[in-house]
């Protein structure tokens, strides 16, 4: 307990907020860390689960890929590219963009697959175009669950964003790796308290926005209608949504 | 005018949706397609709006091939009106009315003018139009579906089981809705059911279908009642066993002011509202069939 | 591939301990999430509770975990047991909301008439309730041996990762092959403990397979009409 305490203490040192060691540019690092692995992955996982989303063509490719990726240690993964590559941010951005992409294209997909397909249909029926179809039907009711996605694959990307600290840069985990390498744990605690607490405070802000983005009118207390239906849990369903964790 | 030429639609799967169907559906008439599930009454109602492309034969609207159409552009000019209504549910009922004339670019406020106007059309209260489809009941959700239907007055209204998912007291009530509809509008509707007793009730000219839409016999009500094609038909539209055959109890029209009807089966099925000596002789069946029974709705639903 | 050959002992060794420090989370989680999803499941309230409170701990990233459990739990930084209750917090965070899903979605009328024919509340969860949650729980407990066999790796950071301890060493001495055998070894593992599972379920359940074929059957049909 006194370690936790020692911990806090080094947290709330204003001496240690500022400064090429200080918290507050290893936060910005490891933000930067997150937000370009998030980029990159966003760029290849939303547009391809829309599009199986919406053509219905390659279902088993996203149970492939989210499952089979979640079976890579990416520990090991970054370790064996910077190998090759020598240190640098790249190596790590593709590492986190590989993470990242399989429940960016899981939420994509099962968003447009649980908008009933009545509704799409009908839409079609009176006369929209296929885009219109995706940009003002499909992706409007799918949110909550793309949001989900992005959600899942926020909390693993800070979390693995962690290890930048083991390969030659900074970011937070940059103090839970110099504290066990000299046997600090105070330091590599308040790491931990850090790190642990970005994680939670980017989860409690997207949970926040995908409550705030479910469409009205098929928020939770008007569940008449057929079309919002909760689908029920296969295992399929279960094998691409469930959590991910990978650092 | 709709005609159907040589129209065949075989699915990737290998069904025989469709087998060489020919069909005119006159202008300003409700034609309705009746058939048991799976006969290909759905796949020839889509194939009008192009939702569905035939594999061989064609489709003309008033003489133009439609296959040479934009479908997009041809189904904004088609009405069109599902069972469970296929509402946009994030989407207000006035914005779910206004949703194709905004598509065509008419403005904002005279495209809402203009749903309210036919809320009113549909026989629904204004103050619910800002309601989401999930605040409203199912036939209020059909009605929707209706009016959203004609939101850029087509001169072709397609429905697909519309009423399918209501109950019966309900369907009949919009049921009569139509009716009076179709006497304001004068609306070229192509309607398909499964119950035959919508389709006599709705249709100016009733086609009934076998599996793979062979055309069992198609005409007025009437004229299907009289005389059923074949042993098909008549069991189809019930005659068969006896359910429309009716004919006058004789054992009870002396206790009241009503003549009590009787199906084959020696069941009650109704009275009959015309004067005494109208219907002379307790078995007189020809003067009885026109007399369509409404009974067995319940049991469809 | 020599080097694999010359250091056998070693990597058969990290292997088991490998085995063994993932197999115990996903065990414990297995365990622990029938009781705290039938909770779940039947209470609105602990629902909320427990949801929450797992979702958060599912939330500390792994590495924060291995170097928090000291200090909570009064053990030194380099014992086994930190990683081991780590790992096993996510499983039974996963497990947990798998588990009330998988009993939320064993129809009402099953389990109604069940009670109807006669059974006890028990025998009526270990007859009907607990076989029919069997295929989501399995599809569940896959997801969370596959995650564990891969994070565990990660606790080579502090001394207890089974086979990311040739990550670390292959890293350090820049050599890749010992990496890659790190991580193919993982994925083996990740495989064998997974169609472990497959095998146990088919061997269980025999009925979900068929469920499951024709279901797809029924979409089949229904996507045609």
């Amino acid at each position: 307990m006194n370690l936790l305490f020692a911990a806090f203490a080094f947290i709330f040192d204003p001496a240690n907020l500022l400064g090429e060691r200080g918290i507050l540019p290893r936060l910005v690092d490891h933000l930067l860390y997150t937000g370009l692995g998030l980029a990159v992955a966003f760029v290849i996982g939303i547009p391809l689960g829309l599009l199986i989303g919406h053509t219905g063509k390659g279902r088993n490719f996203v149970i492939a890929v989210t499952s089979s990726f979640r079976a890579i240690p990416t520990f090991g993964l970054l370790l064996f590219i910077i190998l090759f590559t020598g240190l640098g941010l790249w190596p790590l951005v593709v590492v986190l963009a590989i993470l990242a992409v399989p429940p960016l294209l899981a939420g994509a997909y099962s968003g447009l697959e649980s908008v009933n397909r009545d509704t799409v249909d009908a839409a079609r029926a009176i006369g929209m175009t296929e885009w219109q179809i995706l940009f003002s039907v499909e992706i409007p009711l799918a949110l909550p669950l793309i949001l989900g996605g992005v959600r899942s694959a926020t909390l693993q990307v800070i979390a693995t964003a962690t290890i930048a600290g083991y390969v030659g840069l900074t970011g937070l985990g940059r103090f839970l790796i110099e504290g066990l390498a000299l046997h600090n744990y105070t330091i590599a605690l308040a790491g931990a308290i850090l790190v642990a607490a970005l994680a939670l405070a980017a989860d409690g802000l997207l949970a926040l926005v995908q409550k705030l983005v479910v469409p009205r009118g098929v928020s939770r207390g008007l569940t008449r209608s057929r079309s919002i239906r909760p689908k029920k849990p296969t295992g399929f369903r279960v094998m691409a949504m469930a959590p991910t964790k990978e650092g | 005018m709709i005609e159907f030429h040589g129209v065949t639609k075989e699915f990737a799967d290998g069904t025989l949706a469709v087998d060489d169907f020919d069909l005119v559906i006159p202008s300003r008439k409700t034609t309705v397609l009746v058939g048991s599930s799976g006969c290909g009454k759905t796949t020839l109602l889509r194939m009008i709006n192009r939702m569905v492309d035939p594999t061989s034969g064609f489709v003309d609207i008033d003489g133009e091939d439609i296959a040479q159409l934009e479908p997009v552009k041809l189904r904004r000019r088609i009405g069109y009106v599902m069972q469970n209504s296929g509402l946009l549910p994030h989407r207000k009922v006035i914005d779910n009315v206004a949703t194709v004339p905004l598509l065509e670019g008419v403005p904002k406020r005279e495209a809402h003018a203009r749903a309210l106007e036919l809320l009113d059309t549909v026989g629904l209260d204004r103050s619910l139009a800002n309601r989401y489809p999930s605040q409203l009941s199912g036939g209020q959700q059909q009605r929707v579906g209706v009016a959203r239907g004609l939101a850029v007055d087509p001169n072709i209204l397609l429905m697909d089981e519309p009423f399918g998912a209501v109950d019966p007291i309900v369907r009949a009530d919009l049921q009569q809705e139509l009716i009076r509809l179709q006497q304001e509008l004068g609306k070229t509707v192509v309607f398909v059911t499964h119950d035959i007793d919508e389709a006599f009730l709705l249709g100016d000219q009733v086609v009934i279908l076998e599996i793979g839409a062979h055309i069992a016999q198609k005409g007025t009500p009437a004229e299907i009642l009289a005389n059923p094609a074949n042993d098909f038909v008549a069991n189809f539209i019930g005659s068969g066993r006896g359910k429309r055959r009716l004919t006058v109890d004789a054992s009870v029209t002396s206790s009241g002011d009503d003549l009590v009807l009787v199906d084959g089966a020696g069941y009650a099925a109704g009275v009959v509202d015309a004067p005494r000596g109208v219907i002379a002789r307790p078995d007189s069946g020809s003067k009885s069939r026109s007399i369509s029974n409404k009974t067995d709705q319940a049991g469809d639903a | 591939m020599q080097w694999l050959w010359d250091n056998l002992d070693l990597v058969v060794g990290l292997s088991l301990e490998h085995i063994q420090l993932s197999a115990l989370p996903i065990v414990i989680g297995f365990i622990a999430c029938i009781p705290l999803g039938w909770v779940a499941h039947r209470f609105r309230l602990t629902r909320a509770i427990q949801l929450t409170l797992f979702g958060i701990l599912f939330t500390i990233p792994s590495l924060a975990l291995f170097v928090t459990l000291p200090s909570v739990l009064g053990t030194k930084i380099l014992n086994p047991i930190n990683v081991v209750v780590a790992l096993a917090i996510y499983a039974v965070a996963i497990m947990v909301r798998g588990a009330a899903d998988a009993f939320d979605a064993v129809p009402g009328d099953v389990t109604r008439s069940a009670t109807a024919v006669g059974f006890s509340a028990v025998s009526r969860f270990w007859t009907v309730e607990f076989p029919l949650a069997g295929p989501v729980l399995l599809a569940n407990l896959r997801v969370v041996s596959v995650t564990t066999v891969s994070l565990l790796s990660v606790g080579a950071l502090v001394g207890n990762g089974g086979l990311g301890y040739l990550f670390i060493n292959g890293y350090q001495r820049d050599f890749p092959t010992e990496v890659m055998i790190g991580i193919v070894f993982t994925l083996v593992i990740a495989i064998v403990f997974d169609q472990i599972l497959v095998g146990l379920g088919r061997i269980l359940m025999p009925w979900s397979r068929t469920m499951a074929s024709a279901d797809r059957a029924a979409r089949r049909a229904g996507g045609s009409a």
